[in-house]
């Protein structure tokens, strides 16, 4: 079955220059190896087709059940150059929380995402 | 020593809640209030405001703020350490001695200035000695923009700030010192952590990075939960508990708004984060993948086992510099059919533009209601879509074109597509664009002196 980020996890996103990061967390801890399983840098550039121009890095902190994404040259040149709307990236983690994931039914059962 | 130092964040960034701070000082006990006015351009700003007046360059907000809250932070011994001093931390900190003396505290204030950040005028001769400052993004030397340049500041760490505090200041401004330093400095000075005890110094960093936006760590901005956080009219601005052994308790003023949970500062933790192994900062480096969090209910968190390591021979620099001219447009168009009628109108506009021969570096459109946040993501909206506003903006280095553009706006009215309003606010202004220009520097070339006045 496809699930929403949304359901799995919270974020926040901020910006460094023309980068912005999204930080996203996983909203019970028995849920953060599926997110490191799923959501890697690659999942997450094609997420932001068209969006994020350069690299997406991926960290991992276990400690918060989080990973931290970067998203290189997304903000049109970033801070005061930009002329976006969202220039700070702020809602760049809710357009992250828009992603699918495919999960097996089993797993989903396991999770108590089946609801 | 002092088995516990409560640190109140009182401002996030220059222009937050004006009664943040006074609610931190009134509505409990607190030890220290931490206040951050500088945004990365902000010192361009007051360097323009000093060339007008050479008594001016700081955030005079700062001072109406002292005339309101100095006598109980006297009367509490509540210490102030602020980031207000911009380009001219002398010039801010005579004006709070006024304000002392006009409220009869002459002789019971002793304010700590600390200075060295500002590098504007060794720019040169720095370059002379192949210090290049190369932007820290783009890897661009200085040279490109070196006849643009505004403000030019190196980053201050805590030194400077526990040196004042050892001298006995109530009130410490500085000019463009580290958010992190602010809260970092007040714990070194009251548990005397030495200069090498990194986990120490990361602990008091993290304490730093979590309160240093305001609220932003207290419920606001909370993804988490946010329909059931309460009283955010009220909202409560964040405490660091501080403990001699580097843990620590965020927390905010009881009968206040807010909340504070794990969630809510995980967010915080996670906001503006880079590689979260190496947090850099002057007085060390902290690895953000050692926090642990514990709730202890009631709007307490616990924060403990954060691992540092020494920092590094650098310090950042944060230049400023003049980038040319932006202006944006917006109008607003109703059902039916308002996405189309945006997206026509945006076309004809862009013709207009395209026949008068106006020069942009860049030119961009978005639909509010369809896709300014999202961009694709958000898909095609429905075709019964009630209102779409249509946004345009350019940027380039002449300003005349740029002043033309803001001229075609309001014609589309009488000129295009139809049912369409939002023009109540005149012609867009054209804004001077002031761009920031990250850099190191070798901190054996900044040194910082931390210098006391009494009122």
């Amino acid at each position: 079955m496809r699930v929403r980020l949304a359901k799995l996890a919270h974020a926040r996103s901020g910006d460094k220059g023309d980068t912005a990061n999204v930080g996203l967390i996983a909203l019970r801890e028995e849920i953060y190896p599926l997110l490191v399983r799923e959501v890697t840098a690659e999942r997450v550039k094609q997420h932001f087709m068209g969006i994020c121009k350069g690299e997406v890095e991926r960290f991992e902190l276990p400690n918060l059940g989080a990973l931290n994404f970067l998203l290189h040259e997304s903000l049109g040149g970033g801070g005061t150059l930009s002329l976006m709307t969202d220039a700070q990236g702020k809602t760049f983690s809710s357009a992250l929380l828009r992603m699918e994931i495919e999960i097996s039914n089993e797993e989903a059962k396991r999770l108590g995402l089946d609801e | 020593m002092k088995q516990k130092v409560r640190i109140a964040a009182g401002q996030g960034f220059w222009g937050d809640l004006p009664d943040a701070p006074v609610r931190q000082v009134e509505g409990g006990p607190i030890d220290y209030l931490m206040l951050d006015y500088l945004a990365e351009v902000t010192m361009s700003i007051m360097q323009k405001q000093k060339a007008r007046d050479p008594a001016a360059g700081y955030a005079r907000d700062f001072v109406s703020l002292m005339k309101q809250i100095l006598p109980a932070c006297i009367e509490r011994d509540i210490k102030v350490v602020a980031n207000a001093g911009g380009v001219n931390v002398s010039g801010c900190a005579s004006a709070v001695r006024e304000v002392a003396r006009e409220l009869g505290l002459g002789g019971r204030l002793k304010i700590g200035i600390v200075t060295g950040d500002d590098i504007l005028d060794r720019i040169d001769e720095m370059l002379s000695r192949g210090i290049e400052l190369r932007n820290m993004d783009t890897d661009e030397p200085l040279g490109t923009v070196r006849d643009r340049i505004q403000s030019a500041n190196a980053y201050l760490g805590a030194a400077p700030i526990v040196e004042a505090l050892n001298q006995k200041a109530n009130v410490v401004i500085t000019g463009r010192a580290t958010d992190t330093g602010l809260t970092l400095g007040p714990m070194i000075h009251e548990f005397g952590w030495a200069a090498d005890d990194w986990d120490k110094l990361a602990a008091g960093t993290i304490a730093g990075h979590i309160i240093e936006c305001g609220a932003q760590c207290s419920g606001g901005n909370c993804q988490y939960d946010w329909q059931t956080i309460p009283d955010m009219a009220n909202i409560g601005f964040p405490i660091a508990e501080a403990a001699p052994d580097g843990t620590f308790v965020i927390t905010k003023h009881e009968g206040t708004g807010g909340r504070v949970n794990i969630p809510s500062i995980k967010e915080q933790l996670l906001y503006e984060m880079g590689d979260p192994h190496e947090y850099i900062t002057p007085d060390c480096v902290a690895d953000f993948t050692t926090i642990q969090l514990a709730d202890g209910g009631g709007d307490r968190v616990r924060v403990f086992g954060i691992k540092g390591r020494p920092a590094t021979d650098s310090l950042k620099v944060s230049i400023s510099y003049s980038a040319g001219y932006k202006a944006v447009g917006t109008l607003v168009y109703a059902w039916p059919d308002a996405y189309e009628k945006a997206r026509a109108a945006d076309k004809i506009l862009r013709g207009r533009l395209d026949r008068l021969g106006l020069k942009f570096d860049h030119t961009l459109t978005e639909f509010v209601g369809v896709n300014a946040t999202h961009g694709p993501l958000a898909g095609e909206p429905s075709r019964d879509v009630p209102e779409v506003q249509l946004r345009v903006g350019v940027r380039g280095d002449d300003r005349a074109d740029i002043e033309r553009f803001t001229k075609e706006i309001a014609p589309l009215i009488l000129t295009g597509p139809p049912a369409v309003t939002g023009f109540a606010g005149g012609r867009p202004k054209v804004e001077e664009i002031v761009a920031y220009w990250p850099a190191l520097i070798p901190k054996r070339e900044i040194s910082t002196t931390a210098e006391i006045i009494e009122a």
